[in-house]
This record gives structure tokens, sequence and C-alpha cells, in this order.
């Protein structure tokens, strides 16, 4: 029966959340952001508290929490909602616990699920994106070539999270001759320090300031056969790819109610000619509408996480709710801009920040997973 | 537990609504819409067999959720607006037309009393199709339905009233063409302002009330939209809707009944909007793959073409609009305050699917523009959407209001 009460479990979940995001990250986003650099400790931090990884078994030493998109949108709309940068760096592990969780070889399992149940914050992390106005998940250019037993993989890839610090990353490449389409598209693990891989230095984007990533260069990597995710099983890249359109789709909700919130507070305060301006219909209505925006895009990650968490693999559902997400974002961060008048072009203010972070949901394609 | 799926009862009563929809509103769509207030015999004949079979669970969210069992969860408000897209979706002017309580009934299951509702409700279960209508809006009063001119006096045993009211939907046949009834909004002390302001229950061919005209509309033809006239029109004293006393407070018995209807009923018009979205992204989206378009779910965005873009952000926002309408509906099934949601649903819903259906007029091209097309038809009788039962700009109020915890003196 349709029902759109979160279960007991995850309302606990949610509640951790909000709290990291209200204590940890929202109250350091601005210095964060203007240092380039997280929080000292944020990471260890974050880690402890579980979040990221929760889906892992026990026989992994993992949390062995039921694995849910659902659970993961709620979850990372609050996250989104205290510091898209810190969101994405605390989440980078799961971009690969998550795959190996369900496409790895027990051997990967045991190697990188136990690594992401341990004490200290895992580095590991996936390379989806490449630096092309038209990057597509479905035509990669990074392509991996059969040599011997093993693959040799070239190519770039950017917006790596966490990328200087990683020290595997899981690298998204088509193999050589698959025709276009997710089906052609396997993932290897490469470690730093293999020949041939070069990892730039921290990247300058336009928002996420404090988020450590970078662009890697691939000139002939080799890699053996065992590094390629799932050995010579399939991986069901699309899936991937909706688990990650659902998660930046969360994420953006939470950037988009911060942003409303902090919208509704000012208004109320903010006063001309002696009547707050919250009184006055041109604020008031652009407040409903980011409301009414914010609310309907939300139901719609919800109800292609849902479908996730159903066996479907969403691939429509989770690209709409994306589009739709992405625009509405920058609508409500812009507005909340607006609102504030000159104040919101301060970067004293964090409407400015949370346009600028807003501005990269459209490119950002499998950043981070549910 | 979040869940998107319905119940299995649910899901087959809405395919078979969508199946009456298909065969006995889709064949004369363009006819109706050409043929303005002419009466689809037919649908009015087979929908009311189905009403009355059904025990009126159609008729009015408010019945339909008394009927669900008081124990278990309530699932009326829910059922109601699948049916109405569904019906909606097959002609949003017929659906206007079906015989039932609507808006009227609605007031009637809200604040009407066991008597007025055995006397006022009873009758949709028997004999010959009726209808019911609500009589708010007058020449100089609209959203500000405080300042209703619509007066009521009592005298004797009766309530006198006197008045024009303007836009009643399904107003002829509610008080002319059948044995039905219209509430009558009227004040019984201009001074006292909201307070002053009750719901009088009028039945057809009550002398004093004349239908004098019917409206000509840009869209949702099928549905008559009746100026009435009162002139010294006597009712019993019995049918005052709600407490005749008139209190200094907002909260005045007889508009918190109104309120509560709108509440329950702006779901079911933002579900008629959804309703005439979907029948248009439906129609682009076969005409388009029928020429070689369907849109590549997945790809880059900057590699798709504007037509599979746009069709793409129809079909999204039909999505959301309909999810953010059972979202309204849901909380008014398990008993949480919905104001917000309510208007919410209604104004992303009036807003967005008119713009679908102008995308749909769009993506045709020329053929988008010509009557051999349902889509131009759809865009008319998607605009009143967007305006009936508040427009857009008042259900923004109504959310502002909420947000902010205003009352209308301070966001007016």
């Amino acid at each position: 029966m349709f029902d759109l009460e979160p279960t007991e479990e995850q309302q606990l979940m949610v509640q951790t959340a909000r709290e990291l995001a209200k204590n940890e990250m929202d109250p350091k986003a601005h210095d964060a952001d203007e240092a380039a650099a997280l929080p000292v400790d944020f990471l260890k931090r974050s880690w402890e508290l579980g979040l990221a990884c929760a889906a892992i078994p026990e026989q992994y030493n993992g949390a062995a929490m039921e694995r849910s998109a659902v659970t993961g949108a709620l979850i990372l709309e609050e996250l989104g909602a205290g510091d898209l940068a810190m969101a994405l760096a605390m989440l980078a592990p799961a971009g690969v616990a998550y795959p190996v969780l369900d496409f790895g070889t027990e051997a990967q399992k045991e190697r990188y699920l136990r690594a992401c149940t341990g004490a200290t914050f895992p580095q590991l992390t996936a390379a989806v994106m490449e630096p092309d106005y038209d990057f597509d998940p479905t035509a990669l250019r990074t392509l991996a070539k059969r040599q011997g037993a093993g693959y040799v993989l070239s190519g770039k890839k950017c917006l790596v999270p966490n990328g200087a610090a990683a020290e595997t990353y899981l690298v998204y490449a088509r193999l050589d001759g698959a025709a276009d389409g997710f089906e052609g598209v396997a993932a290897f693990f490469v470690p730093k320090g293999t020949a041939g891989l070069s990892v730039s230095d921290k990247e300058k984007n336009m928002g996420v300031h404090a988020l450590d990533s970078v662009t890697l260069t691939l000139d002939n990597v080799a890699v053996s056969a065992d590094a390629r995710l799932g050995g010579e099983g399939p991986i069901n890249f699309e899936r991937i790819m909706s688990y990650a359109r659902v998660a930046l789709a969360a994420l953006a909700c939470g950037v988009a109610r911060r942003a409303y919130d902090h919208s509704v507070e000012y208004a109320k305060e903010r006063k001309t000619w002696g009547q707050p301006i919250a009184t006055r219909q041109s604020v008031a209505f652009t407040i409903a509408d980011m409301r009414m925006e914010l609310d309907a895009a939300r139901l719609l990650v919800w109800e292609a996480a849902w479908r996730l968490d159903r066996g479907e693999t969403a691939t429509k559902e989770s690209y709409l709710a994306k589009m739709i997400v992405d625009e509405m974002v920058l609508k409500v961060t812009d507005e909340a801009v607006m609102i504030m008048g000159g104040h919101g072009y301060i970067r004293e203010n964090p409407v400015e920040r949370w346009l600028r972070n807003a501005r990269g949901f459209a490119a950002f394609e499998g950043l981070a997973l549910v | 537990m979040i869940n998107f799926q319905h119940h299995e009862m649910l899901t087959n009563l809405a395919n078979a609504v969508e199946q009456i929809a298909k065969d006995h509103m889709r064949p004369f769509t363009r006819e109706v819409d050409e043929k303005e207030h002419s009466n689809p015999e037919q649908y009015i004949k087979t929908m009311y067999e189905v009403l009355k079979m059904t025990g009126g669970a159609m008729s009015s969210p408010v019945m339909g959720a008394k009927q669900e069992g008081e124990k278990k969860r309530r699932t009326g408000n829910v059922t109601s607006i699948c049916f109405v897209e569904k019906l909606a979706w097959g002609d949003c002017g017929m659906y206007l037309a079906t015989p039932m309580p609507l808006l009227g009934g609605a007031a009637v299951g809200a604040a009407g009393t066991p008597e007025q509702k055995a006397h006022f409700l009873k009758r949709f279960q028997e004999g010959q199709p009726k209808w019911a209508a609500m009589a708010i809006t007058e020449p100089g009063s609209g959203s500000d339905s405080g300042s209703i001119q619509t007066t009521a006096v009592l005298e004797g045993d009766e309530w006198v009233l006197n008045g024009e009211k303007i836009f009643v939907t399904a107003g002829k046949r509610s008080v002319e063409e059948s044995e039905g009834f219209v509430v009558v909004w009227a004040t019984v002390d201009r001074k006292a302002g909201r307070a002053g302001i009750k719901p009088f229950l009028v039945d057809h061919h009550t002398p004093g009330m004349t239908v004098t005209k019917l409206e000509k509309k840009h869209g949702i033809r099928c549905s008559d939209t009746a100026v009435i006239v009162f002139e010294n029109c006597r009712i019993p004293k019995a049918n005052l809707l709600g407490s005749a006393e008139v209190k200094a407070s907002a909260s005045a018995a007889g508009f918190k009944g109104a309120m509560a209807t709108f509440d329950a009923t702006r779901p079911p018009v933002a579900a008629s909007a959804v309703g005439v979205g979907r029948a248009a992204l439906e129609y682009t989206r076969d005409y388009l793959a029928e020429r070689g378009v369907t849109p590549r779910y997945g790809i880059n965005r900057n590699k798709l073409t504007s037509t599979e873009k746009e069709l793409m952000r129809m079909e999204a926002k039909v999505k959301a609009s309909w999810l953010l309408t059972l979202k309204a509906a849901w909380m008014a099934d398990i008993g949480e305050p919905n104001n917000l949601e309510a208007s919410e649903c209604k104004c992303l819903a009036g807003r967005d699917m008119v713009w679908v259906c102008q995308k749909a007029v769009e993506l045709l091209g020329p053929e988008g523009y010509s009557r051999r097309h349902l889509v131009e038809k759809w865009m008319r009788d998607s605009k009143i959407g967007d305006i009936y039962e508040g427009t857009q700009n008042i259900q923004k109020l109504v959310v502002a209001r909420r947000i902010f915890g205003y009352s209308r003196e301070q966001l007016a």
C-alpha cells in the first residue's frame, strides 16, 4: 500500500546523519571551502558513525544493514544539507564497496569490504567521470585492452574524490571493441604508483573546494586479470549508474533544502519598510515555489530508489529524477542568493557556496553511490 | 515503510476505471468539445450505473474515506484521486459532467448533519443520474470569499436567499436537469465579514433559483459552468450546513467546514490536471515513437536532441505532479494535516500540466495545432487546472502562509 513513512531504523540513521550535518559539517563548511581542505579529523569522525558503508554483511565484519537505495537517499539528503564537499569525501569508499559487494569476486570482497569495515577511513575511491563536455557513461573513452592474461588501460578520469590520498582507484573503462552501451564497461582496481598512472594536483573546481578531487591520466597502465572487478563475470554498470544518480539527486535535495531553510529564516528576519520581506508576495511566492519544487523532486528520487530496492534497474526513473533535481537545486540555490540580495553574493554568506556547489550536479555522474 | 505500490485492489479498480475512460469517454471526446454543452448521454448513463453499483465509493473523497473502515488505514483519498486521474485522462470535461455529488457532496460529507447526509447524498444511490454543485464565486468575489454579497435572511422557518453566483460547475445539471442540489454560500451578516458567511443546501428546482447563463469556455466544454440567480429563494431552516452562530474569530464553523472541504478537494483537482497531462504525454510519446523518436535514457544529457529532452521533461513533470498529489492524499488518509501539501500539489500540477500540454502541441509541430489531434484540446482543457479551486497564485499564498505561520492578514 502506498506509504511515505520511513521505517524506525531509517529514522534513526537519518537522525545520526542529521546530527553529523548540524554539528560537524554545516558550521565548518565555510572555513573548509575557503581553506580548500576538509576539517581536521572530519573523515575519521564521520567514518566512526558507519553511515557510508552500512550495508556490508557481517561475514566481512560489516554492520549488515539492509542494502537499500531508499535508506541511502534519506541519509544522503541529510549529508547534502550539511556540506556537499564533506559528504562526497566521506562517501567515496562506498563508491568502491558497493560495486564490490554486488559484483566482486570472493577475494575482492575479502580485501576491499574488510578494508571498509575497519576502524580507519579506507583510502579507496572510484574513477568514473571523464573531462569531456559529452562525457557519457555509455560511451567511455577510457579503454581497457586485453594484454596477455591482464589488461592495459588508457584514458583520462576527472573529479576523482579523495583522489590525492587514495591508495587504490576503481577505474571504469570500456572494453576495447565493445559497442557503446552499459554492457561493454568493466572496472579495474589500480593501486597508486602503478606504472603509467599519473595523479594530478588537486583540481580547482567552481565548488566543492574542500573535496580533494584529482584528474587521473592512464597511459598504458598494465593490470593483472584479477584486478578486474568481478573477474571475467559481467558487472551491471547500468545499475551502478542508477544507484549513483539516486545518490547525487538525494545529495542535491539536501543542498536545496538547506538553502530553502536558510531563505525562510532570512525572510522572516530581514525587514524592509518596517515589515519582514516574507510578507511581500514576491519573496513569499518565490519561497513557496522553492518548497514545492523540492518536495516534488524528492519524491521522484525516492521512487527511483524504491524501484532499485525492488530489483529493477530504474535507468529511466533515476535519469528523470536526476534531470529534474539538477534543475531544481540550481533554481532553489539561485533564488536563495536573490532573496539575500547583495549579501547573497558575498562569500561569507553560505548561499553563495550552495549555488556554486549546486551548479556541479548537472555535470556530476557516478560521484557517489547508495 | 516507503512504498510506491498501491494495494492490489486499488490497482485493479483503477484499471477498470481507465477501461471506462477508454470505452466511454475517448470515443466522444472530440464531439463533446465541438458541441459545447451537449450531454454525453451514454457516458452519463454508464457512469451512474457504475457509481450506484460501487456504493458511491467514487462519488466524493469524503464518502470514499468513510467507507474504507475506520480501523484499517483509510485509503479513501488516495483511491479517489486515482479514479479522478483516470477519468480526466479520458476527458476532463466529461469527468466534470460525471453524475456525482462533486464539490457540493464533499461539503455535505465534511460538515453535514446525519439528516442532511441522508437527504442530500442518499439520492445518488438511486433513480436517474444526478449532480451536485458548489456556488461560491460572485461577479465581485473570487478567492476572497469573505467578500460574498449574496444574502441569507431567516424568516420564520425559512432562509431567504438573494444574490448572483457565477462559475458554478455542473450548476445547470445539478439544479435544473436533475434532482440534485447546490451548496450556496451566503452571508447572514455582512458586517461580520467571513464569520457571517454560511453554506446553504438548495434543492433542485427550488422556486426563486434560476440558471441565467452557461459560459462558453476555452476548454472543458462538456462541463456546464452556470450563472445562477437567487431572487427571494426560500429554503428550509434546516438546510444551513454547519453552525448558524456568527463568531468573530476566523475559525468560525462555517468557514472551517469550507476549508476542510478544500483541503480534501484540491488533490482531486490536481489529479484531474495530471490526467490531462498524462493524456498529452502519452499521445506525444506514441506519435513521436511512430516517427522514430525514442528517448535515450542514461546517456549524457548534452547528447540528447531537444525533442528528446522536452519529452523527458514532460514525462518527469507528469510524474512529479502525480507523486506530490499522492502524497497530499495519503496525508489526508493517515490523518495528517495536509493544508500545505494540498495546495502544493494543486499549484504544481496546475502549472506544470499546462506546460506539458503546451509542449505536446509544440512537439507535434504544425500537426499539433490541428484539431485532427487531441493535444490542442488537452492544452485548452489543462488550463482550467491552473485556475479553478484557487489559481496558482492563491495556492502559493496558502503554501507561503503555512511556511511562515502567517495569517491572511499578515500575508495577503
